[in-house]
């Protein structure tokens, strides 16, 4: 290893682990240390700025405004403390996006995984075509949300749309029902193409996971006598569980922020029954030019994804990180 | 964690975007119309002129006419700066917060233009204008004026009513179309019978189903109990409560299209391709359903007629009292008064003749009527004409808040989530709120 790349490996971990490296900072010289700093320092400012203009400034601002009734217009004087809070709390739309946003992440771990996963185990057999199945799957993932909408509105279009055709066509007619149209039907039908749309991401991800497990250990499991159940059971599942973490995290964060297809499909209807968070802050933010309110969703938005990233990266992610597997500190 | 920082670093910036949006336009376009109104560098006045003529025909029709009055007067350049309908609302808004407008403006007048004239933007123009503008509908000029002073001057002009297809009122039929509320119901009833879905509906769009509302409460509340009730912030008054109770029986008679909860208004399966592909008798819609019957279905040619919305019983609006808004340009606050000069110009006779001729638009001059050939517009037109009074389009008549409230709880009463009480009662919340 070079001098160059043990320096700038070196500036990660100084500064978030101070006590595991300090034995090797003490033993440099003080110049070296200063520019070293400086180095870091320098390469870290086009980012910084960045991050404080596009990230840090705004939130605080949201933060700011979420305090006033502000209509956007002039600068921000009614201060109404925390009442856009309280207000959100007891509007039955927001509680319902809540309550929505909750299903969705459940549906979405309970089904649209188990499904990626078991596409994955299929795939990642010796099987003809496999790679055009692959593609096949990944494809809709590709799709930009705003075309998949539209696609699909037609789709299930009541009576006219190919989804009841294609009923009709089974003798199933009048089987379809209102799709997106029906206020007890939108958002399972809505879960139906996220699921289209998504579960070839997470099959590719998983493939990925499944690519990098040994061959020897599912060997070795059959020839003492492992069945298939025991094998993936026992040696595919707990070697794919960082895969399997990272994608439960997507999906959550993915659920939370669900704004495009939304907006395309239903623009949260029919009466509000698809609404997510996001859309209900633009329907404030961008129709009713009540910035105050949409910024108190946003920030409320912020801390459910913040609070649900660190809880997961400290308490599930860390064994990826810092557990035998990847063993990063081992190798240093 | 390399991993996870795109997705939460994405998730952060989008917030960060949607708030700092407003405050970048507004340091972008205080640069942008430095050299409005001085003169340029052969001594010309220029006038800057935001418009939002984005399609054919008036796309090349605007640029057109302002070159033929460049051509008559040598001493004015008129400057066209074509915006987008959205972009221009958010440019606008910036703008607003920085207090210089462009020399001459789109509006649509009501609240929003109020909004400008109170905030001290806005030239009022009464004096300047009253030698001509006589000449204009008087239907046309309302949403501008403001306590008997005007704000802008009207260059398009519109209105909502029933517009229905004769073939398909025939199979069932009704012999005249309806013109009170309670034949109106029974035309659906005969509708329904003969197997023919009543009216066509957008749901998914809210703002169609609020057309129903509206118009309602025009005919029960009038125009003038419209304007008290938005004055005093309260639509929780017996007229209001009734508009959703005299909706809600229609509503209850289920006339609308399988699905148009999810329905969209333009689409191969909206409201406007299913009243095009005649698969519904009717929609209550603005002047340009027609056209847009004709681009989203196969449009039903001659078939096609219009009815004014019918007369509520012991209401206190007439049944020739208008919905509806069109678009109008405003002088900025010290603007030039070339930019008036070149206005009273383009809605002359000439002009506005060539604006309804080559636009497809519907005459804002009484003396520009005759180019109007098209029975269906000139229906809209004869409305107009004979109007006893104006009411704009509510999201521009009524605060933002207060219009998304109105459209957000109609839609609810439309899924019958909301009581026609509820309806009334949230909108006064809203509106209080402002």
């Amino acid at each position: 290893m070079t001098m160059t790349s043990t320096q700038i490996e070196d500036a990660g971990p100084t500064l978030r682990e101070g006590s595991a490296t300090g034995r090797v900072r003490n033993r440099r010289p003080v110049a070296r240390r200063v520019r070293d700093w400086l180095t870091a320092f320098l390469f870290t400012v086009p980012g910084l700025a960045l991050f404080l203009v596009f990230v840090a400034v705004p939130i605080l601002y949201a933060g700011y405004v979420s305090l006033f009734n502000w209509g956007g217009f002039g600068s921000p004087s009614d201060f109404v403390g925390v009442d856009n809070f309280t207000r959100l709390f007891q509007d039955p739309v927001f509680l319902g996006d809540l309550w929505r946003g909750l299903l969705l992440v459940g549906l979405s771990l309970g089904l649209q995984l188990p499904f990626a996963l078991a596409m994955a185990v299929l795939l990642n057999q010796e099987l003809r075509g496999r790679a055009v199945y692959r593609m096949l799957f990944f494809a809709p993932y590709v799709l930009s949300e705003v075309i998949t909408g539209v696609l699909f509105s037609m789709i299930f279009a009541p009576d006219s749309g190919l989804a009841d055709k294609a009923l009709g066509a089974v003798g199933l007619d009048g089987a379809g029902g209102l799709w997106f149209a029906g206020q007890n039907t939108v958002l399972a039908t809505l879960f139906l193409v996220m699921t289209w749309k998504y579960f070839g991401f997470h099959m590719m991800l998983l493939l990925a996971g499944l690519q990098g497990i040994p061959a020897e250990l599912t060997e070795a499991a059959r020839l003492d006598g492992a069945n298939a159940w025991q094998r993936f059971r026992h040696i595919t599942l707990p070697l794919l569980g960082p895969t399997i973490r990272m994608s439960i995290f997507l999906s959550v964060i993915g659920a939370i922020q669900l704004f495009d297809l939304v907006w395309v499909v239903t623009q949260g209807g029919p009466d509000h029954h698809s609404e997510t968070m996001a859309v209900t802050m633009f329907q404030f933010g961008f129709k009713r030019y009540q910035m105050g309110y949409a910024s108190a969703i946003s920030i409320v938005m912020f801390l459910i994804s913040l609070v649900f990233a660190l809880f997961y990266q400290r308490y599930v992610l860390r064994r990826d990180t810092e557990g035998a597997l990847t063993n990063m500190r081992g190798s240093r | 964690m390399p991993d996870t920082a795109p997705s939460s670093l994405s998730r952060r910036r989008f917030l960060g975007v949607v708030s700092v949006a407003g405050l970048g336009t507004a340091v972008l376009t205080s640069c942008g119309s430095s050299d409005s109104g001085g003169k340029d560098s052969q001594g010309r006045t220029v006038v800057e002129w935001w418009h939002i003529q984005t399609t054919e025909p008036s796309k090349h029709l605007w640029p057109q006419q302002a070159k033929a009055y460049e051509k008559a007067h040598p001493k004015v350049k008129i400057k066209l700066v074509p915006l987008e309908n959205d972009a221009f609302k958010s440019k606008m808004t910036a703008l607003v917060g920085t207090g210089k407008l462009p020399d001459l403006y789109n509006t649509w007048g009501g609240g929003v233009l109020k909004q400008q004239v109170d905030a001290g933007l806005t030239e009022d123009i009464t004096d300047q204008v009253k030698d001509w503008i006589g000449e204009l509908v008087p239907a046309s000029r309302k949403a501008y004026e403001f306590d008997g002073r005007t704000y802008a001057v009207p260059v398009d002009i519109g209105a909502v009513g029933f517009w229905y297809n004769k073939a398909l009122f025939k199979q069932a039929e009704i012999a005249v179309p309806p013109t009170t509320w309670a034949e109106f119901l029974d035309a659906v009833k005969k509708l329904k019978a003969a197997g023919i879905t009543p009216i066509a509906l957008a749901g998914k769009e809210k703002w169609p189903g609020m057309y129903y509302w509206a118009y309602l409460a025009i005919r029960i509340a009038g125009v003038d109990g419209m304007q008290k009730a938005a004055d005093a912030k309260d639509f929780s008054g017996d007229d209001f409560v009734k508009a959703g109770e005299h909706l809600k029986e229609l509503v209850d008679l289920q006339p609308f299209q399988k699905g148009f909860l999810g329905a969209a208004y333009p689409g191969p399966t909206g409201e406007a391709a299913t009243m095009g592909n005649a698969k519904a008798a009717m929609e209550l819609m603005g002047q340009w359903a027609p056209n847009t019957q004709k681009s989203e279905g196969k449009g039903i040619g001659s078939d096609l007629g219009f009815f004014p919305f019918p007369a509520v019983d012991g209401g206190k609006g007439k049944s020739t009292d208008v919905f509806g808004g069109g678009g109008g340009y405003a002088l900025r606050k010290g603007g030039p008064q070339e930019a008036l000069d070149f206005l009273k110009w383009f809605v002359g006779p000439e002009s506005d003749s060539r604006l309804v001729r080559e636009g497809g638009m519907i005459p804002v001059n009484t003396k520009a009527r005759d180019a109007l050939t098209d029975p269906n517009l000139k229906a809209v037109s004869d409305l107009l004409n004979a109007a006893t009074a104006f009411q704009l389009y509510l999201d521009q008549a009524f605060p933002p808040a207060v219009g998304q409230e109105v459209n957000d709880s109609v839609a609810a009463l439309i899924a019958g989530s909301k009581s026609p009480q509820e309806v009334a009662r949230s909108i006064t919340q809203v509106a209080k709120s402002q």
